[in-house]
């Protein structure tokens, strides 16, 4: 583990320039990514610019009825709040699905979605990996894909997004509050995480320094009526396999508004936008479900691997989808 | 026969000795030793899965301020045998499987250490590396003999004829994959030369077994037993990993004689004990069943193939209980092996057993299912009247018992055969049962003293607690045989300071330990009565059990499992997992039921989640953490439950006792296996019965 | 490179020089010889090394000394009101044999008081039927689930998890009775 210098600047803009001066500096938040990444070697910052104290621990209501989360919020703040359990109950649902009590008593809004993959060979650095070292080649393909994308995959990485948080907050159209070297601006939650290309190393559009100060949900009526699904092979503390955040707001028998973002099959959180299309105005039925998931998945691409690969993840993620929207429009049913 | 001992404290249910201590953390284990000024030791790990190293630079390393030597196979010091290709640590340039150590630093803190290893630049010439095992390689052999002795092939009547004659026959493969053991305590070791010159080390070592641990050590070292002792109070689960001392240790032992006077801390990492702390071969497990229309068997074969590493072998005995478990007058079971380049394998709890009762297992449910007789019935038709491999007379068997009360307590009576007709709420519900075997072992040497002093009784034995209760069930042992209430008798453990002690291995550790004890005991009361004095002292040693000669021993038990199967998205839990086992008799309720239950635990996780991915194309287990290695979590225990029968075995031992360490992850896997079949109609050969194999049927 | 900090551990107050590199869990273990945190995995993958900070539940091998300073960490050791006395939940852990070998024990310990704690405040979980409300107390199986739930980011390859929620339940049934 490389050595590394650790500062505590006195606000959020120093905190910024400290990073953006140096390219081997890096934020420290929560740190249940980045310590884990210093011991297995993946990450060697010269710098930890420490901004856990730097940005908002608040959670504060938007003149229009939605939220800003403060990137300091920790999971299991923000999982306790009563207007997200509320409001967002797919939010509430999918922060306690992610990692254990521990964890979450430790991870940040900001820091969450900034997660790096779980892909066992971007954290095994004997092995090459064009994420952690652009160029070596993906020892993923061919290799142990059981956990592997789907969805938006390059032939230069396979890997997913681990987040839990950020599937509901790609469903919820959240938007990304971040100080960047240059000012403020505003990214649209789904715009955040990029595919991997051919530039995996990089995992979002943000810039060496930029640095998330909020996340703000907007109002959305749709979602009080919303579920967080996730499907995985221990019963907790483990990574999706897939998941499925979904709004969904039925009258009459049809579809009227829904949204839906998948977790497990992609290098981001993936906004499944052609399935809210397959399902506006249709009925609200297991057939309009599973030709949602159909629609969905028309461009994924299993990958082969000596663990069995991952084709499995179609059949998993068109079950899944089909039992969310279904339990959900059940419950629409009842109220 | 033995004269068991009248139970006063036996059969007691009383907690844990050592139980407040380990509630508040506050007794040390090995890497937590208190020793003034330590050093840290970290390892370099080979990256090729065959070669030669050909080039260490440690230049960098060295030259980092608070290293203190790097070692290498060039500067290492000659160990005295390296007959044993694992324990040979740094001792050539010859690489025989990825992650094998290839060098070592020594620095003032972990820290350093830590950074140093990632500066010490190794070259290899890579040789082509095989590590992948199939059952149709041509280079397949047969071993010598299967852990520990057993010959490694059986043949009783044509098992060829059976087949081609039997009214029914049922020929599958199953597969169970590399398992890894992964106590919660990483393999450590705090070792320390003395500063004079004298050669004496002092190991305070996570081990199932202190005086296995000085026996290798004075081995490789050229050392006597009186220059090295081993200290081991508690043990942070093994599970076998630690009953054989791994390159660990060694390391540990070479690094500290490089600094004579100073003591070394080196515990592996979670990633490194993935390569270097032993593991559960793959098997494929070719069954053949020939059975008469009622079920009885006419033959049973068993043909496994299994790894292990080339550079030493370790043969799992994977077919061995079905030399004993049914009756049949045709059986054949063999074994080969492919010697590939990956790490050495080893004991994993129950080896033989907990692998080798799959593919039976689950074929004796396929072939209830073939012949319409309830799964239950069809083993207890062909209960074996003797062993069926020696025609000894079993010393209690009562498997029958426990399939019949485990059948009532589950609420098995009435079971609708049929696979995959139950739904329920959204998931396919179905029942399963397997039966479960572990031989009743006592190792052949151990030795215990019994002391008097003050109105206490202090018995001595260098014998380990894993968590398997001998603290505290070691004691009651004692206090019975002495005739005094438990409160007045102590028993220390884990030092080779103590009486030579077996390993805490094979289900063993009570019956050799507490057989010990009791000869002590013995032997103290024969020479000082019932009154003795303040310093008065005994010592006795295990004895061979006589009555091997005429009886087959082993405990039995029948596990029950309920599994659900989501419907939309084929996840599998399993909401009662019930087991009932005949283990002679129970010494501590309280721990016993701990025991099965944690055995039962395992073998769920071995049913559901449990499997190493070791990528052939490196040799390399990819999956070498617990975020990816998916032991079972607590949320995936639900209704489990250990149940026993009272036995009363004569034969085993003073005390009556069966082993019991083992027998609960026997059968867990067949027993959930089965019930995933019977909820889905998918019939899972390959474990573990992920979602995915489930999936697809429906 | 080092720095000075201060850590409250069980009450007691240490001034330490660190690396910034080491982790809260070898400034405990390895710097001030603390046994009740255990190091099972070091990457925030097995919750051995479970301790209290300002009174919440975390992993100390993901948390670095530097980033601590100041901090109070409660140890498993720490939890009991004396000396001679018992914390209820390491009453309940030796009563219920929540255990075997007793690595993963001090850190089940911690998160069973954090839990208490959760469970307290009503924070929902991965299985909390209403999220809104917040988890059920009133009804044993929903209590026995949340526990479950709630205690699995602490593995126990003993496999104690049976005992652990059983101790865990009586110390809550306990807190419940004490507040009706």
């Amino acid at each position: 583990m490389r050595p590394f210098a650790y500062a505590t600047p006195p606000d959020a803009r120093e905190a910024v320039l400290a990073v953006a001066e140096r390219p081997d500096a890096s934020f420290l938040a929560g740190g249940t990514n980045i310590v884990d990444h210093l011991r297995l070697g993946v990450a060697t910052p010269g710098l930890l610019v420490d901004v856990t104290a730097l940005t908002s621990a608040e959670i504060e209501d938007l003149p229009d009825g939605g939220l800003r989360i403060g990137a300091a919020v920790r999971n299991s703040d923000l999982a306790a709040d009563h207007r997200v359990r509320a409001r967002y109950p797919v939010l509430a649902q999918a922060l306690p699905s992610g990692a254990s009590g521990q964890l979450r008593n430790m991870a940040t809004t900001g820091g969450n979605p900034l997660q790096r993959t779980r892909c066992v060979y971007f954290q095994d650095v004997t092995t090459p990996c064009n994420k952690r070292e652009p160029g070596s080649g993906c020892a993923a393909i061919g290799g142990a894909t059981r956990n592997h994308a789907i969805l938006g995959a390059s032939e230069h990485c396979i890997a997913t997004h681990p987040s839990d948080m950020a599937v509901a907050l790609a469903a919820l159209d959240a938007q990304v509050q971040v100080l960047g070297p240059d000012g403020d601006r505003t990214i649209p939650f789904t715009d955040l995480h990029t595919l991997p290309g051919s530039t995996p190393e990089h995992d979002t559009v943000l810039g060496h320094g930029d640095l998330i100060t909020a996340i703000d949900v907007p109002a959305l009526p749709l979602a009080t009526r919303s579920r967080y699904r996730k499907v995985r092979d221990r019963a907790s503390y483990a990574f999706a396999l897939v998941s499925v955040a979904a709004c969904l707001d039925v009258a009459d028998g049809e579809v009227h508004d829904v949204r839906i973002a998948l977790g497990g099959v992609a290098h981001k959180p993936w906004r499944a936008h052609r399935a809210e299309e397959a399902l506006r105005g249709a009925p609200a039925t297991d057939e309009s479900y599973r030709a949602a998931a159909e629609a969905a998945l028309t461009d994924a691409l299993p990958q082969e691997g000596f663990d069995g690969g991952n084709a499995f993840k179609i059949p998993l993620l068109t079950g899944t989808l089909v039992s969310t929207l279904r339990e959900l429009a059940g419950e629409e049913t009842r109220t | 026969m033995t004269a068991t001992l009248e139970p006063r404290a036996i059969g007691r249910d009383l907690a844990r000795r050592d139980g407040a201590a380990k509630v508040r953390g506050t007794a040390v284990y090995a890497d937590e030793t208190p020793v003034a000024d330590p050093l840290f030791c970290r390892i370099v790990q080979a990256t090729v899965a065959r070669g030669r190293v050909t080039e260490v630079d440690t230049a960098d390393a060295a030259a980092l301020d608070g290293v203190v030597t790097v070692l290498t196979s060039t500067d290492a010091e000659r160990l005295a045998s390296t007959d044993d290709a694992e324990l040979a640590v740094l001792q050539g340039t010859e690489v025989g499987f990825r992650g094998q150590i290839v060098a070592a630093v020594l620095a003032e803190t972990d820290e350093v250490a830590r950074e140093a290893v990632d500066l010490v630049r190794v070259t290899y010439a890579a040789e082509e590396h095989d590590a992948r095992l199939a059952a149709d390689r041509d280079d397949l052999y047969t071993p010598e003999s299967v852990n520990p002795t057993y010959p490694p092939d059986t043949h009783e009547g044509d098992m060829a004829a059976a087949m081609a004659e039997a009214p029914m026959t049922l020929e599958a493969t199953y597969t169970t994959p590399m398992h890894h053991n992964n106590p919660m305590e990483p393999h450590a070791t705090t070792a320390l030369w003395d500063a004079s010159g004298a050669g004496h080390l002092t190991l305070w070592d996570s081990t199932q077994g202190v005086h296995p641990v000085r026996q290798t050590v004075t081995q490789i070292f050229a050392l006597e037993p009186e220059q090295v002792r081993v200290i081991c109070p508690f043990v942070g689960g093994g599970f076998g990993s630690k009953g054989t001392p791994h390159a660990n240790v060694i390391m540990a032992a070479l690094a500290a004689r490089a600094v004579p006077g100073r003591p070394v801390r080196f515990a592996l990492t979670r990633q490194q004990m993935f390569s270097l702390a032993g593991y559960r071969t793959p098997t494929i497990q070719r069954m053949q069943l020939a059975a008469e229309r009622d079920g009885r068997l006419r033959g049973i074969a068993i043909d496994v193939v299994e790894q292990t590493s080339r550079i030493k072998e370790f043969a799992e005995q994977t077919g061995v209980p079905t030399r004993n478990m049914y009756a049949a007058s045709n059986r054949r079971t063999t074994h080969r092996l492919a010697a590939l380049d990956v790490p050495v394998p080893s004991w994993m709890r129950a080896p033989g057993e907990c692998p080798g009762m799959f593919g039976p297992e689950v074929a004796m449910d396929e072939l209830a299912a073939a012949l319409g007789i309830d799964p239950v019935e069809l083993r207890i038709r062909n209960e074996p009247e003797v062993d069926p491999e020696t025609g000894k007379p079993f010393s209690s068997r009562n498997l029958v018992a426990c399939l019949r009360e485990g059948a009532e307590r589950f609420g098995w009576a009435g079971r609708d055969h049929r696979p995959g007709v139950r739904l329920e709420d959204g998931w396919w519900v179905g029942t399963g049962v397997a039966a479960s075997v572990y031989p009743t072992m006592r190792m052949p040497k151990s030795t215990a003293t019994v002391t008097y002093d003050a109105g206490r009784f202090v018995g001595r034995i260098g014998a380990a607690d894993l968590g398997t209760g001998a603290w505290t069930v070691l004691p009651q042992i004692t206090a019975d045989a002495l005739g005094v209430p438990v409160e007045d008798v102590d028993v220390l453990i884990g030092d080779t300071d103590h009486p030579e002690a077996s390993v805490a291995g094979g289900s063993s550790g009570t019956t050799t330990w507490g057989s010990a004890l009791v000869e002590a005991v013995r032997e103290f009361r024969d020479k000082y009565g019932d009154h003795p004095h303040d310093g008065d002292a005994a010592s006795g040693s295990v004895n061979p059990n006589a009555a091997e000669e005429d009886y087959a021993m082993s405990a039995f038990g029948a596990q029950f499992a309920e599994v659900r199967v989501h419907a939309d998205t084929g996840e599998v839990r399993v909401p009662r997992l019930h087991g009932v086992f005949a283990a002679g008799r129970i010494v501590n309720p309280r721990l016993a039921r701990s025991q099965f239950l944690g055995g039962m635990t395992m073998g769920l996780g071995m049913a559901l989640h449990e499997q190493s991915l070791l990528d052939p194309r490196t040799g390399h287990v990819v999956n070498h953490d617990l975020a990816e290695y998916h032991v079972p979590a607590n949320a995936d225990v639900d209704d489990l439950q250990a149940h026993w029968i009272d036995e009363d075995d004569p034969y085993v031992n003073a005390m009556g006792s069966k082993g019991i360490g083992e027998i609960g992850i026997v059968g867990t896997a067949a027993a959930v296996a089965n019930a995933a079949w019977h909820a889905t109609g998918v019939r899972v050969r390959d474990l573990p019965v992920t979602l995915d194999r489930v999936l697809p049927a429906r | 490179m080092e720095t000075e900090l201060t850590l409250q551990v069980d009450g007691a107050t240490h001034r330490l020089r660190v690396d910034t590199r080491t982790s809260l869990l070898d400034a405990l273990r390895q710097r001030l010889g603390a046994t009740s945190p255990k190091k099972g995995c070091d990457h925030g993958q097995c919750g051995a090394c479970t301790v209290l900070v300002g009174g919440r539940r975390i992993l100390a091998c993901l948390a670095l000394a530097v980033a601590h300073d100041g901090a109070e960490v409660t140890t498993a050791a720490g939890l009991a009101p004396g000396p001679d006395e018992d914390h209820p939940v390491h009453r309940a852990f030796v009563d219920h044999d929540a255990f075997q070998c007793g690595y993963c024990t001090p850190g089940q310990v911690c998160s069973a008081v954090g839990v208490l704690d959760e469970l307290e405040r009503g924070w929902p979980s991965a299985v909390t039927a209403d999220v809104a409300g917040g988890p059920d107390l009133a009804d044993a199986g929903a209590v026995d689930r949340e526990i479950a739930e709630r205690m699995s980011g602490n593995l126990c390859r003993c496999g104690a998890y049976k005992g652990i929620r059983a101790a865990v339940a009586e110390v809550v049934g306990v807190a419940e009775g004490a507040r009706r």
